[in-house]
């Protein structure tokens, strides 16, 4: 053969391995509204960035009549690309091939694309659409999950990894995703279960849908297990192109810089949303949008623990990682699955060199059996471990409440914050005053004559003294109280000044955060 | 909008889901033996008005593949047996009460 027929020998042997699973497999695929695998990656990928190597790797399963079976690509794709003009290595397993089983080449492909990401320090994006371990290799698609748990960790804060959730992703291999950043489901398509609904029947008999059990609105809302919820795959990969623009290639990179813009002032009024009486709510992502670059906010984990506002924003033209209280939910209380939504965003922010603004408006923790016998104090801890860990530029702006435990977790100064702004409404107290007075006057309200006008009396002598940012300030605790609409000009300040921060902590292997 | 207190004040507020549906306090009752995990019943060793003592073994309960025992807490008479061989049963759900 000369290297003309070489060349369409090639040619035709790629055919043969594109076509994946084969006409009929990919109508089941698109019948159910799926993309493929291949559709995937173009439509997420920067239009002919896409890259693919391994297209020829072949399963080496023996058992069970294996050796028989021809699986192109042993059902996943691999490769390197570009996303919004970063470059990224992916992959994406093929359900049209053996319903996306992972078997050992399959997982050698998904490790060798992983390795490459780690040593050419990009993000690694993967697309699951499997039904699970191929049962015919045994204890060798066993081994291929562990190799990739394994590397998830070691590239945990060194390359941002994100996984995408097209289809199932039941057993093990749902711990892939749970290692990684950030997690996107797309309704109706994504299911991820360790145990699913037939299992659960003939065990327990107990009967629920697959959707109900692990499906897309199950884990951004109930589980906390989604960072982002998508109607449709193209809305999922608009979001992965989003946040793409907002974090950094790698933990040695800060993210990238965008053209400096100005809120939209006429849409949001600072110094109009938040109401002066601390028992109102208010929405506080108005508050954020206030504060932002063309008021642009991309909220994460957005269904899940909404009494915590998590996500990022640009201030002139550089990304900032939002932590606020929401006033509207619960009050803003910080309680279990609060905290480890917080926590967890705090170290990624510290991982990937973003700054931290916190916003602050929060009565306390939520009282209840069902918080202190779920851990609360374990789960809350991790909001003070994350805050005092993190070496980024740390900025506090105290919008109201900020009583109690809840001061000192939402990273006051006494957990290294490098400013702590309040508001003229803000309110520093160890609690509010209603409970303050019921405790401090608890005699004389019990022995007067009239105990409700006595405990109004000094709740309002509490309120009169206490509830200001004036007592903290007096302290040196707030570093400034400032007037609401001063508020964007002074944090671009804080940033800029912050932009060199240099602390380091004391040597050690690691913490030991109350995971 | 709804009334969430924290140390006496009531605030105004949305509540979630998940907090509405959370799980209200009961105190362990001792006279109730529940299954502490969700399985099937393999063996009932007892039925009503048996006499038992405290940690004997009363009930046989499979789950992930193992024969598990349920023992009383305490000393007392069966009052009713709510489960046969067979039943699959949930976690917490009652089995037995004692008297």
């Amino acid at each position: 053969m000369g290297l003309k027929e070489k060349t369409s020998d090639l040619k035709m042997r790629m055919r043969h391995a594109l076509k994946g699973g084969g006409d009929k497999a990919i109508e089941k695929q698109k019948a159910v509204g799926k993309l493929t695998a291949r559709e995937r990656i173009l439509a997420l990928l920067d239009p002919k960035s896409f890259h693919e190597y391994d297209l020829f790797v072949e399963h080496a399963a023996k058992d069970f009549d294996m050796d028989k079976k021809y699986l192109p690509g042993d059902g996943v794709l691999t490769g390197t690309g570009t996303l919004s003009g970063h470059p990224v290595c992916i992959y994406a397993q093929d359900f049209t091939v053996a319903g996306g089983s992972l078997g050992w080449m399959h997982a050698k492909k998904i490790t060798k694309i992983m390795d490459h990401a780690l040593k050419l320090k990009v993000p690694l994006i993967g697309i699951n659409d499997s039904g699970g371990a191929r049962i015919q290799e045994g204890v060798n698609s066993l081994a291929g999950y562990g190799e990739i748990f394994f590397r998830n960790t070691l590239a945990s804060g060194v390359i941002p990894q994100i996984s995408v959730i097209l289809g199932p992703c039941a057993g093990g291999a749902v711990y892939s995703p749970a290692l990684t950043d950030f997690v996107f489901v797309v309704d109706k398509i994504s299911k991820m279960f360790i145990t699913g609904p037939e299992v659960i029947k003939s065990v327990l008999g107990e009967e629920i849908s697959m959707e109900a059990l692990g499906g897309a609105r199950v884990h951004c809302e109930t589980t906390g297990n989604a960072h982002f919820y998508a109607e449709s795959e193209e809305q999922c990969f608009s979001q992965i192109k989003k946040l793409a623009g907002y974090i950094p290639w790698n933990n040695t990179r800060k993210a990238e810089h965008f053209p400096k813009k100005s809120p939209k002032t006429r849409q949001y009024k600072i110094d109009q949303i938040i109401s002066e009486d601390p028992k109102e709510p208010y929405d506080v992502r108005d508050v954020i949008k206030s504060l932002t670059d063309d008021s642009d906010f991309l909220e994460i984990m957005e269904l899940f623990a909404q009494n915590m506002v998590i996500g990022f924003g640009r201030i002139n033209g550089e990304t900032v990682g939002f932590v606020a209280n929401q006033p509207l939910v619960l009050a803003g209380v910080l309680d279990v699955d609060s905290s480890d939504k917080a926590a967890r965003f705090i170290r990624y922010c510290d991982a990937f060199n973003i700054p931290l603004i916190t916003l602050v408006d929060l009565p306390g923790y939520l009282p209840g059996v069902d918080q202190e016998h779920a851990g609360v104090i374990r789960h809350g801890a991790k909001v003070l471990y994350s805050y005092s860990e993190a070496t980024v530029p740390k900025i506090t702006l105290i919008l109201r409440k900020a009583y109690g435990g809840g001061y000192i977790a939402m990273c006051s100064h006494h957990l290294r914050a490098d400013f702590v702004f309040a508001w003229p409404t803000a309110e520093i107290a160890v609690m509010g005053p209603e409970g303050a007075a019921n405790i401090i006057f608890r005699k004389e309200i019990a022995t007067a004559k009239n105990p409700d006008k006595m405990r109004q009396e000094k709740v309002e002598e509490y309120k009169e003294k206490f509830a200001n940012p004036y007592v903290a300030a007096a302290y040196g605790y707030i570093d400034a109280v400032i007037e609401p609409n001063e508020t964007r000009k002074i944090l671009i300040h804080a940033l800029e000044i912050s932009a060199e921060k240099d602390v380091s902590m004391p040597t050690k292997k690691h913490g030991i955060p109350p995971f | 909008m709804e009334i969430l207190k924290v140390d006496d004040v009531a605030y105004t507020t949305l509540l979630t889901k998940k907090f509405r549906e959370r799980k209200k306090y009961e105190p362990n009752d001792p006279k109730k033996v529940t299954a502490f995990i969700p399985g099937t019943i393999v063996g009932v060793s007892i039925k009503k008005g048996s006499k038992v003592n405290a940690n004997d073994k009363l009930i046989a309960l499979e789950a992930m593949k193992m024969v598990n025992q349920v023992a009383t807490p305490m000393d007392g008479v069966v009052k009713k047996v709510y489960v046969k061989v067979g039943d699959i049963v949930a976690k917490n759900q009652l089995l037995l009460e004692l008297e």
